[in-house]
């Protein structure tokens, strides 16, 4: 308990990550803005209002990575360690901050965004959160940002420096995971294994039929079920930071 | 108490500690001295479980550094002033440093004051000036009030009034009964910090003495004499010691490896008037230089 308090005082006590915050949550849910309020013609699907959850995903990633990345930067990891010398403690209790705080804003990122198309579309008759799956595309999205700040704790704890590290995330995000797709007979089947791909099925796959035409709406593709493709995402990320635990264990700090 | 035995840290083909055995005792400020690259910060890193050696041991208090239970009450360490994160308040940098071991919020302000830090406690640690930093990562090593505490090069870029608070306040702390273990690459500072001394080169340990037995073994017993017989003292002393040079201007001989004693007598023996007999102490940094020339990591290239 002690050690969650002291990684409180850590993130909460340095400006990068209510900057970090402010901006998931002012990116997510501007884009969103925008989005409902051109939305014409149509009533506005639960899916429209959750469509720009990526941009704030990948600034909570950013979040998370420093919070590891820059201890290494400013050497504080080093009193970390001095303190709680097992090192397994301290970057679990850091784990469990991050994630949870991470989750906090991904769930209001996605009902900001809910509510602020409630509020801006023309049509708002489609918008209401009846079924499972309506809550899934909406609050599924503090689960992802929880996850996804995990895995970018393992990659920070693992690449020890910033530039890397943010990268990584976001040339692996955005970059390698659409141009896997171009290799001739196999990219398909690479990308559909993807973790960022597969965990958009978990937020857009198998909308109710009647919220959204056939065929409409983002793309959702991969094998699994919404909630496999969830667990998938999960499972590398916990596995990359299970990884990053023992390097650092076993590393000089 | 600290104890090392043959500790050893290898990085991919570099040694940087060589089987390294040493102990530094309570109550006294123990001096660890070598040139720089000789691996210092490296023991000390291990001291700490930060590098974990490749051979050897060393414990703290008898126990090794991770088994240590809320270690910062048993040490404190300053390794590097900088080991702040620059946008945190110095207040907010001790604050989770307390927590972690469970010592309560008011031994924070307690070490603030202590350093001096009470009036900026709440600015950005980042805009401290250098004294500033040394204090407040002094503040973090007292932090536990622990019984060990270790200083790497604590004096470095500091100005004198810095220097003399840290070494007067580094013997308050081993006047306490604590071990104060305290590394430096200047001799002269250690002479006057310093009772016990480790010298290290290479990674290698070179001696472990006190500092006045150190200072007496490295300096040569080096004496001047003048003499309107200068060529009949040199004559007897011939064989017996060894005669560095008669400076022709103001005719004097320097004798080394004989003491001033002797030379009189052997005068007085003999009839030979003296006009100056003086023994000449030989320079702390010569005396370092001499020690560890077999082993400076980074010769300067004009040699």
């Amino acid at each position: 308990m002690t050690l969650l308090a002291v990684e409180r005082i850590k993130l909460f006590s340095t400006r990068s990550p209510w900057w970090c915050m402010l901006l998931a949550l002012g990116s997510t849910i501007g884009i969103t803005a925008i989005i409902a309020a051109n939305w014409d013609g149509a009533p506005m699907p639960v899916l429209g209002a959750v469509f720009s959850y990526t941009f704030g995903l990948f600034v909570i990633m950013v979040m998370a990575a420093l919070a590891v990345t820059t201890e290494y930067r400013f050497g504080t990891i080093k009193s970390t360690f001095q303190a709680v010398p097992d090192r397994v403690s301290p970057m679990i209790a850091k784990a469990v901050v991050v994630m949870l705080l991470s989750g906090l804003v991904g769930l209001a990122a996605a009902f900001g965004s809910w509510g602020l198309s409630w509020v801006l579309a023309d049509d708002n008759s489609d918008l209401a959160l009846t079924t499972a799956n309506d809550w899934r595309h909406v609050a599924g999205i503090g689960l992802v940002f929880a996850a996804g700040a995990l895995l970018a704790l393992g990659i920070g704890a693992l690449v020890r420096h910033t530039a890397g590290a943010v990268s990584i995330i976001l040339v692996f995000a955005l970059v390698v995971e659409n141009v896997v797709a171009l290799i001739p007979n196999i990219g398909d089947d690479i990308q559909k294994w993807m973790p960022f791909t597969v965990v958009n099925k978990f937020i857009f796959g198998d909308p109710d039929p009647s919220a959204i035409p056939e065929g409409a709406g983002p793309p959702a593709i991969g094998e699994l079920s919404p909630w496999g493709s969830f667990a998938y995402f999960a499972g590398i990320a916990l596995a990359i930071y299970i990884i990053s635990l023992v390097v650092v264990k076993r590393r000089d700090a | 108490m600290i104890e090392a035995t043959g500790l050893t840290k290898h990085y991919g083909r570099t040694v940087a500690v060589d089987d390294l055995s040493f102990t530094v005792e309570a109550g006294r400020v123990t001096g660890f001295l070598g040139p720089n690259g000789a691996g210092k910060s490296t023991t000390m890193r291990m001291i700490l479980g930060l590098d974990r050696p490749t051979r050897g041991r060393v414990t703290v208090d008898g126990q090794d550094y991770q088994s240590l239970h809320k270690p910062l009450r048993t040490v404190g360490a300053l390794l590097d002033a900088k080991w702040v994160h620059p946008n945190r308040s110095a207040r907010a940098h001790l604050q989770w440093l307390a927590r972690s071991n469970q010592i309560p919020d008011k031994r924070v302000d307690e070490v603030l004051e202590m350093v001096g830090l009470t009036q900026v406690a709440k600015r950005r640690a980042g805009g401290f000036s250098l004294g500033m930093s040394q204090r407040l990562g002094i503040a973090g090593a007292l932090l536990g009030d622990p019984k060990v505490l270790m200083f790497d090069e604590p004096v470095n870029g500091l100005d004198p009034e810095g220097i003399l608070w840290i070494r007067q306040f580094m013997h308050r702390l081993a006047d306490d009964g604590r071990t104060v273990f305290v590394s430096s690459h200047l001799l002269s500072e250690m002479a006057q910090t310093a009772q016990d001394l480790i010298v290290i080169g290479r990674g290698r340990l070179i001696s472990q003495t006190s500092t006045a037995q150190f200072i007496k073994d490295a300096t040569e017993d080096t004496v001047r004499v003048r003499s309107p017989q200068l060529e009949r003292l040199r004559e007897l002393l011939d064989g017996r010691a060894r005669i560095a040079d008669a400076a022709a201007s103001d005719g004097a001989l320097v004798v080394h490896g004989v003491e001033p004693a002797f030379i009189g007598e052997l005068a007085a023996a003999n009839g030979i008037t003296l006009h100056e007999l003086s023994p000449q102490l030989g320079s702390l940094e010569e005396a370092f230089m001499q020690l560890t020339k077999e082993s400076v990591e980074y010769h300067a290239a004009s040699d």
